[in-house]
Formats: C-alpha cells, sequence, structure tokens
C-alpha cells in the first residue's frame, strides 16, 4: 500500500472544498444563533416558571443533552415527514443543530447567571426595577462575561458538529469531500483537506474568544 | 394566618410613617423576629442595635420587601406594606402592589451593591430613568446634584471598581436618593469600610438627619454614631426588642439587664 499524495490534485479540489466551507460556515453560524437565542430562553424559563413546567423542562434538556446530535438529526429529517413536518435538509439541520446546542448554552447561561452576587438583585429590587429591566440592563450584562468561555466552547464545538449534517444531504465540507471521493475513488486528499481547513478555523476561533471575553470585561468596567 | 384583626388602613389620627404589628419571620423552625411591634414616625431616625443573629437586619430586609413575612402586618404611611386590600379584606401583597409601595422607601447596603457595569452617575440614572420615567437629562441634572452632595461629583464617570468602599457608599447613598425616597434604610453602611474611610459616610447621613425630612431606619454597631444622630434606639434580642429608648436615657441610664451587657461588651471591645 502506497501513500501517494498528488498535490496537483489537492489543489485542483481545493476551489471546490473552499466553497463548500462557507456553507458550513453558514451552518454552523445560523446553528449558532438559533441555539443562542433559545437557549437565553431556555435559561430564564428554567429561573422563572413554575415547579411543574421547570422540571418538565430540565427533563426535555437533558434528553436533548443525552442523545447524539445524529439521532436527532435523523428523526427531525425522517420522522418529521410522517407527522406533516416536511423540512429541507437545511431547515432540518439548523433546527436539529440549533435545538441541540441550546441545551447546553441553557446551562451556561445559567450558571452565568448565577455568578452574579445576590446583592444586585436586591439593588435591583431596592430601586424598584421590574424583573426584566433587572435581567435586561444589570443582571445578564454581568452574566456575560462569565458565560463568555463556555459559548466560546460550544461554538467551537457546533463547528466541528456540522460534518454530521452531511447525512442528510446538506451541501457542506464533508458531503463536498464525499462526492469528491466518490467520483475519484481518491480519499487521502479531500479528507486530509478537510481536517486541516477545519483545524484552521477552530484554532483561531478560540483565541478571538479569549481577546473577546478581555474586551468585554474592560468595557463593562469589570 | 387571620389577618381580620389587622385594619385595612391606619386612621389619620394613628398613623406613623412605619408600623410593625405583630410581624414574626422565621426560616424553619429558627424563629428571627417573634411578634415585633414598631412604630416609625414621620422623620423620625431610628438606630437599630444588638448583638448578631437577634434579627437587626431582617427588620429592614422586610420593609424593603426583600423578605417576605410569616405573620403580621407591616404599614408605610398607613397603607399595608406587605398585604394588599382585596374584596374588602386583607390578601398577601403581589408584585404590582410591592412596586407602588416600594417606591417610597430607599435602601443602603453593607457591601454597597453598585451596578460595576456603570459608572457612578449611571448607577444614579438607572432608577430615575428606568423606573421613573425622568428624561435623561433631568435624570443627570439629579444625580449629578445627589453625587455633589455626598462629595463624589469629580469621580461620576469612574466605575466602582475604582473607588473606595467609602466612595462607593457614598455613591450607594446618592443612587437611592436619586429616587426620592420617604424613607431610608441603612443596613450597617459602614460596616465593611476601612476606619479611616467611616467618616466620610456618617458624614454624608449626618447631613441628611440634619437637612432632611426623611424618615430613617439604621442598623449600625457603631454606638457613638447612633448617640449623637437618633431620635431612638432600638436594641434588639433573640427577635425582640429588649428595650427602646431616646438615646441619652439608653445609654446612660439602660433599664434591663441585656441591654447593660451588651453595651459594657460594646465597651470592652473599643
Amino acid at each position: 500500500m502506497t501513500f501517494d499524495w498528488n498535490w496537483e490534485f489537492a489543489f485542483e479540489i481545493l476551489p471546490r472544498l473552499l466553497r463548500a466551507t462557507i456553507n458550513t460556515l453558514i451552518a454552523a453560524g445560523v446553528g449558532y444563533g438559533i441555539a443562542m437565542i433559545l437557549g437565553l430562553v431556555f435559561a430564564l424559563a428554567l429561573r422563572s416558571s413554575g415547579r411543574l413546567p421547570r422540571t418538565l423542562l430540565r427533563e426535555v434538556l437533558e434528553f436533548i443533552r443525552s442523545t447524539p446530535l445524529v439521532v436527532q438529526i435523523f428523526f427531525i429529517f425522517y420522522v418529521g415527514p410522517q407527522v406533516g413536518i416536511t423540512l429541507s435538509p437545511w431547515v432540518a439541520g439548523m433546527i436539529a443543530i440549533g435545538l441541540h446546542y441550546s441545551a447546553y448554552l441553557a446551562e451556561v447561561y445559567r450558571a452565568g447567571i448565577e455568578a452574579v452576587p445576590r446583592g444586585q438583585w436586591e439593588s435591583c429590587r431596592a430601586l424598584n426595577l421590574t424583573t426584566r429591566d433587572s435581567y435586561v440592563r444589570i443582571i445578564l450584562p454581568q452574566a456575560l462575561p462569565h458565560a463568555v468561555p463556555g459559548m466560546g466552547n460550544y461554538l467551537v464545538g457546533i463547528f466541528k458538529d456540522t460534518p454530521m449534517l452531511s447525512v442528510i444531504g446538506v451541501t457542506e465540507l464533508m458531503q463536498a469531500a464525499n462526492s469528491i471521493g466518490s467520483e475519484t475513488y481518491r480519499f487521502l486528499e479531500p479528507y486530509t483537506l478537510v481536517g486541516l481547513i477545519f483545524l484552521a478555523l477552530s484554532l483561531p476561533t478560540a483565541g478571538l474568544v479569549r481577546l473577546g471575553e478581555r474586551r468585554l470585561r474592560r468595557k463593562l468596567g469589570l | 394566618m387571620d389577618l381580620s384583626a389587622y385594619p385595612l388602613e391606619l386612621p389619620e389620627s394613628d398613623r406613623p410613617m412605619v408600623r410593625f404589628m405583630n410581624v414574626t419571620k422565621s426560616y424553619g423552625s429558627l424563629v428571627v423576629l417573634d411578634s415585633l411591634n414598631l412604630d416609625i414616625q414621620q422623620g423620625e431616625m431610628v438606630s437599630v442595635i444588638g448583638p448578631s443573629g437577634s434579627g437587626k437586619t431582617t427588620v429592614l430586609r422586610m420593609l424593603m420587601t426583600l423578605e417576605t413575612i410569616n405573620d403580621g402586618v407591616i404599614y408605610v404611611d398607613g397603607k399595608p406594606l406587605t398585604h394588599m386590600v382585596r374584596n374588602g379584606r386583607l390578601v398577601p401583597a403581589d408584585e404590582a402592589h410591592l412596586r407602588r409601595m416600594r417606591a417610597s422607601i430607599g435602601m443602603c447596603f453593607q457591601h454597597f451593591n453598585l451596578f460595576p457595569h456603570m459608572t457612578a452617575l449611571q448607577n444614579c440614572m438607572e432608577g430615575p430613568v428606568q423606573v421613573l420615567g425622568l428624561p435623561k437629562a433631568e435624570a443627570r441634572a439629579r444625580a449629578e446634584e445627589l453625587l455633589a452632595m455626598v462629595g463624589m461629583i469629580d469621580k461620576k464617570d469612574q466605575h466602582p471598581s475604582r473607588l473606595s468602599g467609602g466612595q462607593q457608599q457614598r455613591v450607594a447613598i446618592a443612587r437611592a436618593l436619586a429616587m426620592r425616597p420617604r424613607i431610608m434604610l441603612f443596613d450597617e453602611v459602614t460596616s465593611a469600610l476601612d476606619p479611616e474611610v467611616i467618616g466620610e459616610v456618617t458624614q454624608v447621613i449626618r447631613k441628611l438627619v440634619a437637612e432632611h425630612d426623611l424618615t430613617m431606619l439604621m442598623v449600625t454597631h457603631q454606638m457613638g454614631f447612633a448617640r449623637d444622630i437618633s431620635d431612638r434606639i432600638c436594641f434588639f434580642y433573640k427577635g425582640r426588642i429588649e428595650e427602646q429608648a431616646a438615646p441619652e436615657q439608653f445609654f446612660t441610664n439602660p433599664q434591663r439587664e441585656r441591654t447593660q451587657q451588651f453595651l459594657r461588651a460594646v465597651k470592652d471591645a473599643d
């Protein structure tokens, strides 16, 4: 067996892979956007609603975290139509990945909110702020710096999980590499390049998150 | 609990600024306050002293509605604070009622609790703008006036992390006053301060007593300060008022054995 890396072939397929990378970035970005918003809704719901809905929501989130993302992707895409919800691969994929990561981000937000000293809530009450104003203007801005490292981890995580969308035919990076492989019977170059592209995007992200956290703390005067 | 014995409103002829009526607070089996009865008159300065765990801070926290009560009723300016009138009887207050009543009460905390992501000025403008709906310019003018009063105007654009404890506490007083409360609560506002900056905070409170018509309730460990500025001293012991009197009387001629013991112990510590 030979290990014959072909530079010419690698450069030939690179543009196609880079085009697919844009789809990967869109998938990760949109999925993360959904997860950030939904996660916040869940985190706030966990703190406010009555005992029964809170327990129910906690169990649902635990369920989402404890089952594989790929199963959830399959479920939404293939089981959805059976109950009358037919979604395109893109939409199904975004919902699955967004929902999955929202369950993790809800925990990150919750920990961030709980890290804000109780005295801040007492000040809010003494100044007669509404609960909504207390969250929006006082508590969440202070919770954010605590949440940023965790949020950054899951940003990298969601990015690395986008290849799973290839199982339902979303034309992201992994799907493009699979196509190249089945067309040319060469696998070494496409998969190696996929790995390198992911590495090239993941590494700076972690650094940017750290930088962002420092900037944020300074901006908030913390 | 049976609330039928409590008036829906206090009569004009007997209407202190604050009235605690048989107020009980307990955590599980631990009774923190045992059937407290206490009146505070409009414009009065009352100091609450006592050993730790005597329930004195709880009195303030209940009045600020940071704690619920287990029994009794608190009245503010004749109206029930902890309860509201529905269908001609008292029921536990809902959030809307608490918000209405809370508007006349301000509080300063032992650990200041300033908003760390806002400057001193922003801290003082937050409530007036968000809660009272004041235009920004008006809120700013009010905040600057109060910051000047507490001697913090030249630090108005600093975040709390850049201020000393004494400076933070002075900003916190300005912040509370910006809401124009009729009752001010001071919860051990000098306890977390270095000795050399305590004076700058007590100076501000002295000024409030001299120049404003606020009703004030202060929990403190500073006996000399309490003696100087209070109209009345309340000594708490084990969830009850053991003794209360005008400062001169209280410090020179305490009646109760517990009070005498406490004052001796405080003196020895000095």
